[in-house]
């Protein structure tokens, strides 16, 4: 793979001058993936979110590649179909090019109201790599929470207040989630870990059949950090083992990257708008239960991965 | 040449599927229609196809799927019914803004609540404003029929725009009757093969973005070319149903009218009940009533000329509608002929009646007493009404 001074002048399917908010992680993933397909021919399908509605305004597009968005809840469903016609045609010898099929969901469009369309996809083995750029909330309607979002993180629709310390419930563990659809290839990564999740996406491309990679996507307006910052955001959530990079590949777990000393989670905390509400006078309890909480995910993950204990 | 069968309406209709032989059929199975799919299943394990079968974990997958293949170049159906309609309703809405020439059977099943498994409009009723073209069946030689040029007038440059065709649950999807069926190879010469008129997502030399954003700016003439569209389907509509009754003997149109020109009163309906009404105003017409029909065949677009010249001479007419509009006024078909009317200078005195809800049986008895009041309405001894439901128990509300 080349150096990331040589992928920098690399062209992708992905073009800049999109309208994603500055500091947002999104289009960072996307660029990512996109470099790691290098010139590959692909078309991408995209949920409704904020990476579609950035991208397409009428009459630019930030698309290089055949795109498809339709609405919400259908990504997958929709690109099973595309990958369907190219199979039809294909076999009538009507198209004789090798083409890659890339979905992109938030974590709206993937965990909650996209999740049936995306499970029944992976089930009928369409060869399709669906990613989630996963921020943890709905950013495109304004911050509500999804079943995406960390315990205890004030958003719109799970607000901190008198009698809420924020959103009531751990987030779902979507990756294991379709780890558990028995596909050739899941993993996880982060932007910050580039060169791993670009070997993930070229490895998910690799697999004959449907695979999905959830990649941490920070978003400035709802963490509410510093537009500098996000990138060694998603560096300390691997840190913390709050996102953990891993990938299960033909049904065996494997660690990709184990951190040499693992960072308090209240380091993460704290540099983001949505856990202030955690540092005032009683908040440790809920610090703790977070650090507990992680913690007992990091032994099992590794547990499952056939790693020593921490 | 062709060949006379018995089949039942979906039965019909998946031997329409077999001929058309498209290129991808992703659907998900719902009572009365699950039959259409279960049998294309069948031709698509056996290899009588070229189609790839696509079973989804729901309708609004099967919707979704197909959109995604038809803009991938790929000709591309499915077939639902009533609560799987309605949950497609969001994608219904988007196919027609993309303009893509998918077509769908929609067996008609009365929606929940209360769950209802039988015959009844609310279903397509409810979509009919989704910007598809809506042709109604009203019997099995009509499905079959309407099926097939669904997707020429569909798949037409002027037109690109989604078809639904659809037939009565239970009542013909389920009941067997003699049509004619053509051969294979006339199916497959009659449709042609399928062009997409723009680029595909597959064509990797004009990259192409499919549902971009369009705001305040581009949006409104997106919906303006789709009513365009629409209003050139009409011309389409027609020449298909010349041209196809050069094809087979059956010509088709808008509206079929029965008895009508010389009429004083008649009955507009929709689909399977026409039929019982026909039998109706033979028995008025032999005691001298001068009793007519009109079954709208197409009701998206809606052939409001067509229609105006159609009944505008009657003195009184009734609009029986399978599905209301809970509105007070009256059923959607009522509503669309009554203001179809209204260019007419001595027009006639119009009544609705809303019947047939959940699959209630309307038996010969129930249309000789809408033309009772129809006759008293002509004479100007009953007044005109906007509502009145046919066959149900009030004393039970």
């Amino acid at each position: 793979m080349p150096n990331l001074k040589e992928l920098m002048q690399q062209e992708s399917f992905f073009s800049p001058g999109h309208r994603m908010c500055a500091g947002c992680i999104a289009p960072v993933a996307v660029r990512q993936v996109a470099l790691a397909v290098g010139g590959a021919p692909v078309v991408v399908a995209n949920a409704t979110g904020c990476l579609e509605v950035a991208t397409t305004i009428f009459p630019y597009t930030a698309w290089r590649c055949g795109f498809i968005h339709n609405a919400f809840a259908n990504a997958a469903a929709t690109l099973s179909g595309v990958e369907t016609a190219y199979r039809a045609l294909k076999k009538q010898d009507k198209l004789d090019s090798e083409i890659k099929f890339i979905a992109f969901g938030g974590d709206g469009g993937t965990y909650d109201i996209g999740f049936q369309s995306l499970s029944g996809a992976v089930e009928r083995g369409h060869r399709m790599l669906y990613i989630c750029y996963d921020n943890g909330a709905y950013m495109n309607t304004g911050i509500q929470r999804s079943s995406a979002t960390p315990l205890y993180a004030d958003t719109t629709t799970s607000p901190a207040g008198r009698h809420s310390s924020g959103k009531s419930q751990w987030r779902k563990d979507l990756t294991a989630i379709m780890a558990a659809h028995n596909i050739p290839y899941a993993a996880q990564a982060a932007p910050s870990h580039f060169m791993d999740l670009m070997a993930k996406v070229q490895r998910a491309l690799s697999v004959d059949g449907p695979s999905f990679i959830n990649i941490m996507a920070p978003c400035p307006r709802g963490w509410r950090y510093d537009t500098r910052a996000g990138i060694s955001l998603t560096r300390q959530a691997v840190e913390t083992c709050y996102w953990p990079l891993y990938e299960v590949d033909h049904g065996s777990w494997k660690l990709s990257y184990r951190p040499r000393q693992k960072q308090p989670i209240e380091d993460w905390l704290r540099s983001q708008g949505r856990f202030r509400h955690l540092f005032v006078a009683g908040g440790e309890e809920e610090i703790k239960q977070l650090q507990e909480r992680v913690d007992l995910e990091w032994a099992r993950l590794l547990k499952k991965c056939g790693e020593a204990a921490a | 040449m062709q060949e006379r069968i018995a089949l039942t309406g979906n039965e019909a209709m998946a031997l329409a599927l077999k001929q058309i032989n498209p290129d991808v059929v992703a659907a998900y199975p719902i009572t009365p229609a699950t039959e259409i799919v279960q049998l294309f299943s069948s031709y698509a394990a056996n290899g009588m196809v070229k189609t790839e079968f696509v079973a989804v974990e729901s309708e609004h997958s099967a919707l979704s799927a197909v959109l995604g293949a038809s803009a991938a170049g790929a000709r591309a159906l499915t077939a639902t019914s009533s609560q799987g309609l309605a949950y497609m309703f969001e994608v219904l809405y988007i196919a027609a803004s993309y303009r893509l020439p998918l077509v769908m059977p929609v067996v008609n099943r009365a929606l929940s609540g209360p769950i209802n498994i039988h015959g009844d409009h609310s279903d397509s009723m409810g979509v009919r404003d989704a910007g598809w073209i809506q042709i109604y069946a009203e019997d099995t030689q009509e499905a079959y029929d309407n099926l097939i040029q669904a997707v020429r007038i569909a798949e037409d440059p002027a037109v690109q725009l989604p078809v639904m065709v659809c037939i009565d649950g239970f009542i013909i999807s389920h009941a067997l009757e003699n049509l004619e069926i053509m051969a294979d190879e006339k199916v497959q010469e009659f449709v042609g093969p399928f062009t997409p008129r723009r680029p595909s997502l597959l064509d990797l030399d004009h990259p192409v973005t499919v549902g971009p954003l369009a705001l305040f700016d581009y949006y409104m003439e997106i919906k303006r070319g789709q009513a365009e569209a629409m209003r050139k389907a009409k011309p389409v509509i027609k020449e298909v149903g010349q041209e196809y009754g050069r094809w087979s003997g059956r010509k088709y149109s808008f509206l079929e009218p029965y008895q009508l020109a010389e009429a004083e009163i008649a009955v507009v309906v929709l689909s399977s009940t026409a039929g019982t009404t026909r039998v109706v105003v033979d028995e008025l017409r032999q005691q001298g009533i001068r009793a007519g029909l009109l079954k709208p065949r197409v009701y998206r677009p809606f052939p409001q000329q067509e229609i105006k010249a159609a009944l505008g001479h009657l003195k009184a007419i009734a609009v029986l509608d399978r599905a209301d509009s809970f509105d007070g006024f009256g059923g959607p078909l009522y509503k669309d002929i009554r203001a179809a009317l209204y260019e007419v200078p001595d027009r006639p005195r119009i009544i609705n009646y809303i019947f047939g809800l959940g699959g209630r049986d309307v038996g010969l008895d129930d249309i000789r007493s809408v033309y009772d009041d129809l006759a008293q309405v002509a004479a100007g001894e009953a007044p005109e009404f906007s509502i009145r439901y046919l066959g149900v128990r009030e004393e039970a509300l």
